[in-house]
């Protein structure tokens, strides 16, 4: 198994605590080196995701907790959000992780709309899990596979 | 609220009601600049402007508020215009398609790349 460091934050499922997520995002995204594009791209859809879980994951009165894990590899950063709030054991969750599939995830595509397909669109790769709670489990390669050449063209020229 | 991270400034500059956004635009911000915005937006004909310049965060809970003003002004014949868009943050209403539809305007400086 690839090696990798793992850092974990559980936040109140409270919209003020989401720009706090982010900023670890952004500070782990920045560590591993990412370009400031793709840093960008990453807090928006990790914001996206916890915002999800935030706002559909618990009935208005509930007291709820959001878990982000991100796993720093050398070449990529996985993320993993869930609206449950334990902990992961982020290999064992991972293996649960299944590819998207529309029936299962109506719910995101009705009440996530603008929100889901920007982070499948700014991340590498997107799937979802749902057992107890949802799982929204995230990745994005260092140095890209994004196919947007004028995007890594501006990173080249600045 | 005093730790907000979004301030909204009403200015009127030529019978245009322009509205400076300043912060960052999440699903925590995102109310306060809808009601600020719904302040307006049942004036009959209004020409409003959203300067976004000063926005260094928005994701889709923002475009959500840009959408809904939108259609809400134009609804009653009025127009909305959204200016001072990033590189950033018009990449946000590129691939989303909102460009196609909501009247937009670059920062000046951004304009170079804008072509690319």
């Amino acid at each position: 198994m690839q090696h990798y460091d793992y850092i974990e934050i559980k936040i109140p499922a409270k919209t003020q605590y989401i720009g706090v997520a982010r900023l670890m995002i952004s500070g782990i995204a920045s560590r591993l080196g990412f370009t400031y594009d793709d840093i960008e791209d990453l807090k928006i859809a990790s914001s996206e995701a916890i915002t999800n879980a935030v706002q559909h994951a618990y009935a208005d009165n509930e007291q709820g907790e959001v878990v982000v894990g991100c796993a720093m590899y050398e070449d990529k950063l996985e993320i993993m959000i869930a609206d449950h709030g334990s902990s992961f054991d982020f290999e064992e969750t991972k293996k649960h992780i299944g590819p998207y599939k529309d029936a299962t995830e109506e719910r995101f595509l009705r009440e996530g709309g603008l929100g889901l397909y920007l982070m499948e669109t700014l991340m590498d790769e997107v799937k979802f899990h749902q057992e107890e709670g949802v799982t929204v489990f995230m990745t994005k390669h260092l140095g890209g596979e994004r196919g947007e050449q004028e995007d890594v063209q501006r990173t080249a020229n600045s | 609220m005093q730790d907000m991270n979004l301030q909204v400034e009403l200015l009127e500059k030529n019978s245009v009601q322009c509205f400076k956004v300043v912060g960052e635009i999440d699903a925590y911000t995102a109310p306060v600049l809808k009601e600020r915005l719904a302040a307006v937006e049942k004036v009959e004909g209004l020409h409003a402007e959203l300067d976004l310049s000063e926005v260094d965060y928005m994701d889709s809970t923002g475009l959500g508020v840009c959408v809904g003003f939108y259609k809400a002004v134009s609804n009653n014949g009025g127009h909305v215009k959204i200016t001072g868009l990033n590189r950033r943050l018009s990449r946000l209403f590129e691939i989303t398609g909102l460009n196609e539809i909501i009247d937009i305007e670059l920062k000046e400086s951004e304009d170079d790349n804008a072509t690319l």
